[in-house]
């Protein structure tokens, strides 16, 4: 009954809007718990406001930014901890600690030595880097023993390797990291926002709603910050997967 | 190139005796069939002869291991890529282009398809043609004709036979026949160890 998935998971996210409705219906007080069609009223205002893009804009390229440099720098560091058991026994330690410190922790110790306007992007960073980082030495742990030993005998170019070869096989990683990855960005990213408060950020909006209790646009942004991770997402996924299928395609002879 | 010459080989693994004092000379230039049942260490062989096993006892002379291709038991294709990158990853100095093209024409392949879209069939067709369009001075086979229909097995003997060029062809075949379609015949019978 619930083969198909394309009709049923939109059916579902609908039938939870129901349950928040209700719920806010039930509550009766906006100030507690905004229901779901007055939130959507207010974000579908704000998207009228220049002044949403550009805080938009703000948030998403420092975050974004952050996790695209997390992508270059974790894969970087995958291949070179692949390659070399010393790199990957240096990193071990700094990858866990990493790993386990809260964001509030590395935001306040950034805000001592950083302006708050790039502070999300150092936050996200950090964040992502053992993530991605540990999912693409997976993948490269997983590469095919049968098709490196041809290639070895074949005596074929490390830059062929890479194309036609790791990239191939890590790349299921790769994308199945950005889908965690992206998520985990904009949530510590918005934290870090929170924090520091740097001008024009999302976060900086979240909590002047707070401290307002105005909880139209709390729950306004929150959406928009979904709904950005959502497409962000997707959008990623689909130019990695173009890119790496044309590359590893390869020109004829 | 020379002869290839194994000296008193011995390889076990875990405990298993696979290979034991083989000693056996492979002329240079010639087509060599090495057979035996499943289990006697053909593969094992082949693999020492490609250098990517290492014996535990004796030696191997006259195999320039920077000059080796394969077939192997699997076809080993980088699946995404298509047949004409995978033939020119392994032979990129390849300058007959236009030679190999048409071998790959006559193997009833086309180089832009990528492998993934082949059937098994084309698949092993694809590793044949890569074996023989990469430089090498010896080629070994493993299994060679698996999944490839009587037409299909007779074109591509054909078209091994004339890509030869005075390299050493070693192949591990189960069939006797398939070693007359490449122009050799059975020059090792590996016994089953104890």
């Amino acid at each position: 009954m619930f083969r198909n998935r394309r009709l049923w998971i939109p059916l579902c996210a609908l039938f939870w809007l129901c349950v928040w409705q209700l719920a806010s219906m039930r509550i009766g007080e906006e100030i507690l718990l905004v229901s779901p069609l007055a939130a959507a009223a207010r974000l579908w205002e704000m998207l009228r406001e220049p002044s949403f893009w550009s805080t938009a804009g703000f948030s998403m390229a420092r975050i974004m930014g952050g996790f695209l440099l997390s992508l270059a720098a974790g894969s970087a560091l995958a291949a070179l901890a692949y390659r070399f058991g010393a790199v990957y026994v240096l990193l071990a330690p700094l990858i866990s600690a990493v790993k386990s410190v809260p964001v509030a922790s590395y935001t306040i110790l950034c805000l001592i030595f950083l302006s708050t306007r790039s502070l999300s992007l150092i936050i996200t960073f950090l964040m992502t880097l053992p993530v991605v980082y540990e999912a693409l030495l997976e993948g490269l742990r997983q590469t095919d023993a049968k098709l490196l030993e041809m290639a070895s005998v074949f005596r074929i170019a490390p830059l062929h390797r890479l194309r036609y070869i790791y990239i191939p096989q890590t790349l299921p990683y790769l994308v199945s990291v950005i889908g965690v990855g992206v998520g985990i960005a904009w949530k510590s990213g918005v934290a870090a926002e929170v924090i520091g408060l740097p001008q024009g950020a999302i976060g900086s909006r979240l909590y002047e709603a707070k401290i307002t209790l105005d909880m139209r646009n709390l729950f306004a942004w929150t959406i928009a910050v979904m709904l950005l991770c959502y497409f962000l997402e997707k959008l990623i996924r689909f130019l990695i997967r173009r890119a790496a299928r044309a590359l590893e395609r390869g020109r004829a002879l | 190139m020379s002869d290839i010459v194994l000296q008193s080989i011995g390889k076990s693994f875990g405990g298993k005796r696979v290979l034991d004092k083989l000693s056996h000379t492979f002329a240079a230039g010639g087509v060599h069939g090495l057979t035996g049942p499943s289990g006697s260490g053909k593969t094992t062989l082949l693999n020492i002869l490609l250098g990517l096993t290492a014996p535990d006892t004796g030696a191997v002379s006259g195999v320039n291991t920077a000059a080796v291709s394969a077939v192997f038991q699997e076809d080993r294709l980088c699946e995404r890529a298509s047949v004409g990158a995978n033939i020119r990853i392994a032979a990129p100095r390849a300058r007959e282009k236009n030679a190999l093209r048409s071998l790959i024409e006559e193997m009833g392949l086309d180089e832009k398809t990528p492998v993934h879209e082949l059937s098994g069939g084309m698949k092993r067709r694809a590793a044949l043609l890569r074996a023989i369009a990469a430089p090498s001075e010896l080629i070994v086979m493993d299994e060679p004709f698996t999944g490839l229909d009587e037409a299909v097995k007779q074109t591509a003997a054909a078209a091994i036979r004339r890509s030869l060029g005075g390299r050493t062809l070693i192949v591990v075949t189960h069939s006797e026949s398939d070693l007359t379609l490449l122009g050799g015949s059975v020059s090792l019978t590996l016994p089953l160890l104890g």
